[in-house]
């Protein structure tokens, strides 16, 4: 069946079965490799986009679903000239990433955050990332950074 | 998966009658999509249930019940059912922030799975399942793990929801899953006390009788003094045995008795 949907503002569309995942028709279909899949058991959160404004898991989604929605990735959102978000660029700050498999995920999720919630405490950063996991950094430096994008500081941690 | 179609009607009338031309219901997927991913279902034609307008929303009937629609998703449940708060807390607890913008009530209490929060929120509140052909209470719904009294191709439209004096749900959280391991909803009307247990009995959410006696005399956490849930039914896996399934049910009661508001 044919499908078009706005993907980071632009128009696409293509031909997908009834089982092809959203998180296919990105990567395969549309070569937006940024979104990843860490576990396809929708448990990591390394899928993570936004549907119609809201973040869901491109893995447990059918493409066929997103059909007529706004859809936005990691691609799109550091500026067309390559500067990074606010949100990107604290991860880099605050070494928010090591191998960087799940942060795909994880900046989208904290944008998802921060556009309902600007101030979060860093229990509602926690809470709110309950569905992303990271296999390298403990977490703590991707609260910082998502705590210092939303231009709060953390108070020195227990493990540091 | 194995193939399939999908289809993405409006209205009730036109999934009722892609439902029954051999089409099984998809709503948010979360539970349907890792069942296909795993080859346990095999449907020749989905038909999603999210862009019927009429499926969805919360609202409060005459009878001053919370009245929420099958396709309703769990954030919005959160965000909305403000009036009856323990019911927006299991909600606003379930999964992570993308399970609760694609899950919904209706295939939650469809699928019924034996950890799952909603049929504890349900049986507990005393609800009303409301499905395409008729109603159903909540005591005459749940059948056991993944069983209940819906037919073939039945579609929860509506979960009529009395709001009680007081409720409370108490989720002794699985960390890897994020469904509960044994959670309890306790509310308290005013012609009883109504306790609902998820996550520990292999015959799927039950109420507790004995501690709905001893609430009902007397609402205070040390009115469950002594009572100990008989371990025989409890599930045992490697999360924990019986024993300490049974152990957390009378803890959890405890302290659903001691926060509900
Ligand atoms: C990571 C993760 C964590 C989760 N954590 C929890 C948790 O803590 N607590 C919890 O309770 N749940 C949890 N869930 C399950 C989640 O709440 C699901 O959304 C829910 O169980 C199923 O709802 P759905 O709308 O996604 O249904 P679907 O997956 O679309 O459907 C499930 C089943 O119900 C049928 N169905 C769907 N809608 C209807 C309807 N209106 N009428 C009749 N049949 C219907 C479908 O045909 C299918 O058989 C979690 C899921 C995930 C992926
Ligand atoms: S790949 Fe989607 S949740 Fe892990
Ligand atoms: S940085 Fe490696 S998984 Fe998170």
């Amino acid at each position: 069946m044919k499908v078009t949907m706005k993907v980071n503002g632009r128009a696409v569309s293509g031909e997908v079965e009834g089982r092809t995942l959203l998180v296919d028709f990105l990567r395969n279909d549309l070569r937006l490799t940024g979104t990843h899949v860490g576990c396809d058991t929708s448990q990591c959160g390394a899928c993570t986009v936004h549907v119609d404004g809201k973040q869901v898991k491109s893995c447990t989604m059918f493409a066929a679903e997103a059909d007529g929605a706004e859809v936005a990735t990691i691609e799109g959102v550091a500026a067309p000239d390559g500067t990074l978000s606010s949100i990107q660029q604290a991860f880099q700050d605050h070494h928010g990433l090591q191998c960087g498999f799940c942060t795909p995920g994880m900046v989208m999720a904290a944008a998802s955050l921060l556009k309902d919630n600007p101030k979060p405490t860093e229990a509602e950063v926690r809470h709110h990332l309950d569905g992303n996991i990271c296999r390298c950094t403990g977490y703590h430096n991707i609260v910082k950074a998502i705590m210092a994008a939303s231009g709060q500081e953390m108070p020195a941690m227990a493990a540091e | 998966m194995y193939a399939f179609e999908i289809e993405r009607p409006t209205t009730l009338d036109a999934a009722k009658a892609a439902i029954a031309d051999g089409g099984q219901a998809l709503s948010g997927g979360q539970t349907l999509i890792p069942t296909l991913k795993a080859r346990l279902a095999m449907p020749e034609k989905l038909v999603s249930l999210h862009s019927i307008a009429e499926l969805k929303g919360v609202s409060t009937d005459g009878e001053g019940r919370i009245c929420i629609k099958g396709a309703t998703v769990h954030r919005t449940v959160g965000d909305e059912a403000g009036a009856y708060p323990a019911l927006a807390s299991v909600a606003a607890r379930i999964g992570d922030p993308a399970v609760r913008n694609r899950g919904t009530i209706g295939g939650s209490l469809a699928n019924n799975d034996p950890s799952a929060c909603y049929p504890a929120a349900a049986l507990g509140s005393g609800a009303t399942i409301c499905t395409d052909r008729r109603e159903i209470a909540a005591d005459d719904y749940f059948k056991g793990m993944f069983t209940t009294a819906l037919a073939e191709g039945e579609i929860v439209t509506e979960v009529k929801f009395p709001v009680p004096e007081v409720a409370a749900y108490e989720k002794f959280i699985q960390p890897a899953s994020r469904f509960p391991l044994v959670a309890v909803f306790v509310a308290k009307f005013a012609d009883g006390v109504r306790v609902a247990i998820t996550g520990a009995s292999e015959t799927g959410v039950f109420r507790w009788a004995e501690a709905e006696k001893a609430l009902s005399d007397n609402f205070t956490p040390e009115a469950l003094e002594g009572l100990k849930m008989d371990p025989d039914h409890m599930i045992a896996d490697l999360h924990g045995d019986k024993a300490y399934r049974a152990h957390l049910c009378a803890v959890m009661t405890k302290r659903a008795v001691k926060n509900a508001k």
